[in-house]
């Protein structure tokens, strides 16, 4: 049987895995097509059919086309509210909402500060690239200023929205694995609340699932 | 009790008040004195944990980040005022896709071009030129993408107007207002008539009647 649902990008980059999180909560069957960045797949004319701004991932289910990772996990989430983590983009409006506000948290505080140091710190030694000490001391600055936010918040509440796990945690999954594998993992590990947040969110079967995926040789391109 | 917003001359809170205005949602404003450090104060941050603005209040409930505001509220009142959202699953799936591009690929260098020109003296700071090329040129290769993307689309998520539109609102009207970029816009055939539509939409004239954009006191033309 065909899978309708396609995932293109490596497991590797960030974003694509905070798709693949997704999917695996909800229980989506998919196929992972495999973009080489290396080889400057993502900026060849085919790929830019999939996704104009020529970045990973791009998606497709039976009626639709998408990029934006954020966007894909919402899509999913209303697509199929049935199957997997029922609760994952919340039950009632209220819910909702609160998971949005820390999604967007996340995009707008988080994820910039923490993807300059993902790149400095794990990306470009492998890339051989200097790494640019100024750009890491002002972004490491201004996460610690997120987290102490996240510090108070994850003191007062089991995960970032409410009670339960949902997108605005997963959303947190791939630059903060990432950055735990260097030495700044300790800018969450030092800090009490979100160490625990981080060891239950990291600790769950999706996001085990794609950490696997990460470490195995990539499956094959378009 | 009237739904209250917080710190209307800014920006991303306008995103909020325009939101409001095509839902034909009631609100009064609250406003915030950033030269004052009112967004610093304890009961604010009681509020917005970031220190930042928009924050509405609406009785008991709060909820900060205006994208998340903004898809709270279009959904609350999806039976009045103009449809935000699509029809289907997939169409609301696309407003998400240009609402997250907005976000993430038209923010950042907006934003930076926004601060170095309009509030760099203001905030103590001098202008950096180098920044303020870089980010014009990385505008420029995203609006070219849009021109792309309008000469196939009235709207970005298709031929409805959606909160993907109306989020680039804002800081749009500073671009072609006191930044004397306006070529970016107008230089654009497609980009150009869609903001033609979108700026001259009966609410967005009734809330720049009603609500001025303030640069620290003083009107800003838009």
């Amino acid at each position: 049987m065909a899978t309708a649902v396609k995932v293109y990008g490596p497991p590797m980059s960030t974003a694509v895995s905070r798709v693949l999180s997704c999917l695996l909560e909800k229980d989506v069957q998919f196929q992972l097509i495999n973009v080489s960045m290396a080889k400057g797949e993502h900026k060849k004319p085919d790929f830019l059919k999939l996704q104009p701004f020529g970045q990973v991932p791009a998606f497709q289910d039976e009626c639709i086309s998408l990029f934006e990772s954020r966007a894909i996990c919402r899509y999913i989430s209303e697509k199929y509210p049935s199957q997997g983590n029922k609760g994952l983009y919340g039950t009632n409006p209220l819910e909702k909402a609160s998971i949005d506000q820390w999604l967007e948290a996340e995009g707008q505080s988080f994820s910039p500060p923490s993807a300059v140091l993902v790149f400095q710190l794990a990306f470009a030694p492998r890339m051989k690239i200097k790494q640019d000490e100024g750009l890491i001391k002002m972004n490491e600055e201004k996460l610690k200023k997120v987290l102490d936010v996240y510090e108070k918040r994850l003191g007062e509440s089991r995960y970032l929205s409410g009670d339960e796990f949902s997108l605005a945690d997963l959303s947190h999954l791939p630059n903060a694995q990432y950055l735990m594998n260097t030495d700044r993992g300790e800018l969450f590990t030092s800090r009490e609340n979100v160490g625990r947040w981080w060891g239950e969110i990291s600790g769950r079967e999706s996001w085990k699932k794609v950490v696997e995926m990460q470490k195995s040789p990539p499956p094959p391109s378009a | 009790m009237v739904l209250k917003v917080y710190g209307p001359t800014f920006a991303s809170t306008k995103r909020v008040m325009a939101c409001l205005m095509e839902k034909e949602v009631e609100f009064e404003t609250v406003p915030i004195d950033i030269l004052k450090g009112d967004h610093k104060h304890p009961q604010f941050l009681q509020l917005q944990p970031f220190g930042v603005v928009p924050v509405i209040q609406d009785g008991d409930y709060t909820l900060f980040e205006s994208r998340a505001i903004i898809r709270y509220y279009a959904e609350k009142y999806k039976s009045q005022g103009s449809d935000l959202l699509g029809k289907t699953i997939e169409e609301r799936g696309l407003v998400e896709q240009w609402l997250e591009v907005e976000a993430h690929n038209f923010h950042p260098p907006i934003y930076d071009l926004v601060i170095q020109i309009l509030f760099s003296s203001k905030l103590g700071f001098p202008a950096d030129q180098d920044v303020i090329k870089e980010s014009e040129e990385k505008l420029g290769k995203v609006l070219d993408i849009y021109d792309e993307r309008l000469s196939k689309s009235k709207y970005l998520a298709g031929d409805f107007f959606s909160l993907a539109d109306l989020s680039h609102l804002p800081f749009t009207h500073y671009l072609t207002g006191a930044m004397n970029k306006d070529y970016m816009i107008r230089d654009r055939k497609n980009v150009s008539a869609w903001w033609d539509d979108i700026s001259n939409r009966p609410s967005v004239k009734k809330l720049l009647q009603l609500y001025p954009y303030l640069i620290f006191g003083n009107v800003l033309q838009v």
